[in-house]
């Protein structure tokens, strides 16, 4: 058997896709934090919350209105995205004026409620969810066998993510998004619906953790608790990224979750709290973070 | 924060020209209360209201005077009742040496997260103190000595200055209520200090503190301190009342918990966060027997204080025309 490191290359190579699979949601979930904070200035600590949402969406879109994978996969999305500009639109906006801890305080609240309710219905236990019959089965590269859904996951992940940059970057709605985000009265003025974007914005993001939400229930369990915990790795990991920069969220999200595999292989005992490390490391060194431009 | 979201009234009211008498006969009533409670009500359910009453007040001192919302205050709260219970359990120590080890753990641990945590600002200092104590929540269901899932239970309660006997309920009470007592002075002379005046400038204006020759990291760095080791306390007695310490101590819920009981009962007041621990811990109790879950309430009463509530139970009479004919400042 071939090592690496005194590793078998099959276990790295295994961790190595892990951490992939975890670095795509780490990404997906800190692009919709970094594109809602860009313009709304909010923390959005029911992004957990709406993660959530977009797996029990795609469960509950199965197994009571017999909606396969695919179609919940733009379902769910558009339904949590929907809950989310009603929310923005008759609370969140309220709060814009106000300093934006009360942004994440409110957003906190929220999540709570949600996963509440959610576990009051539910139970606390996780519920399968079966990948589409398409992606099931294993391939072989050769050095090992890859999951083609896992493969799936991380392939889907990383078009959504190139694909909002897109948007933000490259088209005419993102031209006024950016523009918003430099200064929303100039815009106005220019006539621009600022309020619609901001509700748009704040949707897209929703539909973000959503469609992560999606792409994740086949590979974890479907448990109203799924989004607690990740949501506070999301946040290191947007601490780390810094949230001036689009794709710096998209990298930085990958890369930590590559990095935390590996340390399941070297040091599993470190596993769990790798990404806060340096999180500390990065705060101490380029309190910015790496991709950020503001102090 | 709360001073620049929610400005106080302008309009003038005329102070009661005996105030200052009212406030003191009203402090009076509180204290004989308190004094006289336990034998009208649970006194385990009491000491809990004070602790937790407590560890409001040391997180108060860092949101409501210095502006900082700390997300990971569980950490000095969990990890002080995790020392206390270990040199209290295993090493045998009497519960004042406990409790003190408690203290300092937390202020040292307040002093690591602290000085990390202050190289951002607003929002990034939230999440910073959020990540960071989620890690020493990872810690601590690894390390050994906090017996991970299990937690360190059945811990001993001892004899105070080897004297009075902490394992009689009232002996109890009244030690815990005088840590309480003796925990708001600290906070209260603290925060009238000039030290705590600076800090109430930095909240204010970061960049006028800054230019008049204050450093400010210091100066917050010096409330993260403080706050952490006073949430440290409340969290070495609450172990002792409890007689164990667990992972819930050091949850990233205990954290929001505290920020829910500051915000209801009014950021930026002494007796705010007080109250709005009292109103918590009710409700917890008043739902413990029932299977409707507690954050689903906790999340709709978050959302209703941010909305339309932010000054909270106690800010919201200091801000009435009542409150302040007594003489009552919502920034004090």
């Amino acid at each position: 058997m071939t090592m690496i490191f005194g590793i078998p290359v099959q276990a790295l190579m295994g961790q190595l896709l892990v951490g992939l699979i975890n670095g795509s949601f780490y990404a997906l979930l800190s692009l919709g934090l970094a594109v809602i904070f860009g313009l709304l200035r909010v923390i959005n600590f029911a992004h957990g919350a709406q993660y959530m949402l977009g797996a029990f969406t795609a469960l509950l879109l199965l197994t009571v209105g017999g909606v396969n994978y695919w179609l919940a996969l733009v379902l769910a999305p558009l339904i949590v995205g929907l809950f989310g500009a009603v929310i923005e639109r008759t609370m969140l906006s309220r709060l814009y004026k106000l300093d934006p801890l009360y942004g994440l305080l409110f957003t906190f609240g929220l999540a709570l409620a949600i996963e509440g309710t959610f576990r009051y219905f539910y139970g606390a236990s996780g519920m399968p969810y079966a990948a589409p019959g398409a992606l099931t089965g294993a391939v072989n590269l050769g050095f090992m066998f890859l999951p083609v859904y896992r493969g799936w996951v991380v392939v889907a992940s990383l078009v959504v993510c190139l694909g909002v940059w897109f948007l933000i970057e490259k088209t005419k709605l993102g031209a006024y998004l950016r523009a918003a985000t430099e200064n929303p009265v100039l815009v106005q003025s220019f006539g621009v619906n600022v309020p619609l974007l901001l509700t748009l914005t704040y949707a897209l993001g929703a539909g973000l953790a959503a469609f992560a939400g999606v792409l994740a229930a086949p590979v974890y369990q479907v448990s109203p608790l799924m989004g607690s915990n990740l949501i506070i790795i999301v946040f290191a990991v947007v601490v780390v990224g810094g949230m001036g920069s689009i794709l710096g969220a998209i990298v930085t999200g990958y890369l930590l979750g590559v990095v935390e595999g590996l340390t399941k292989v070297f040091y599993p005992e470190a596993s769990n709290i790798v990404i806060f490390v340096i999180m500390a490391i990065v705060l101490i060194l380029r309190p910015a973070g790496l991709f950020g431009k503001d102090a | 924060m709360a001073g620049k979201a929610e400005p106080i009234p302008t309009d003038h009211v005329a102070i009661h020209p005996r105030a200052g008498a009212i406030q003191l006969a009203l402090l009076a009533v509180i204290g004989a209360a308190l004094l006289l409670a336990p034998q009208f009500l649970y006194p385990i359910f009491l000491m809990k209201l004070l602790a937790f009453g407590l560890f409001a007040a040391a997180f108060n001192l860092l949101l409501g005077y210095t502006g900082l919302l700390s997300f990971g205050h569980a950490t000095f709260f969990g990890g002080a009742a995790y020392f206390t219970a270990h040199a209290v359990k295993v090493w045998g120590w009497p519960p004042e040496a406990g409790i003190a080890l408690g203290v300092l753990g937390a202020a040292a641990l307040g002093l690591v997260m602290g000085a990390i945590a202050i190289r951002r600002q607003g929002i990034y200092f939230a999440m910073i103190t959020l990540a960071l104590s989620q890690m020493f929540f990872f810690f601590c269901l690894q390390a050994g000595f906090t017996h991970g899932e299990d937690g360190i239970q059945s811990v001993p309660r001892g004899r105070l200055f080897g004297i009075l006997d902490l394992s009689d309920t009232m002996t109890m009470y009244y030690f815990v209520l005088a840590v309480f007592v003796l925990g708001l002075l600290v906070i209260w002379r603290f925060v009238n200090s000039p030290f705590g005046m600076i800090l109430k400038s930095i909240r204010e204006n970061e960049q006028r503190a800054i230019s008049l020759g204050y450093s400010v990291s210091r100066y917050k760095l010096g409330a993260f301190v403080m706050s952490a080791a006073l949430a440290g306390l409340a969290g070495g007695v609450k172990a002792l009342i409890f007689q164990f310490a667990t992972l819930t101590d050091v949850s990233w819920q205990m954290s929001g918990e505290v920020i829910l009981m500051t915000l209801l009962g009014g950021i930026g007041t002494l007796a705010g966060p007080v109250v709005g621990a009292g109103l918590v811990v009710t409700l917890q109790n008043y739902l413990a027997t029932s299977d409707f879950p507690v954050t689903i309430i906790t999340g709709v009463v978050f959302m209703v204080c941010v909305l339309v509530f932010r000054r909270g139970l106690v800010g919201e009479f200091f801000a009435s025309r009542l409150g302040r004919k007594l003489g009552f400042r919502a920034e004090s």
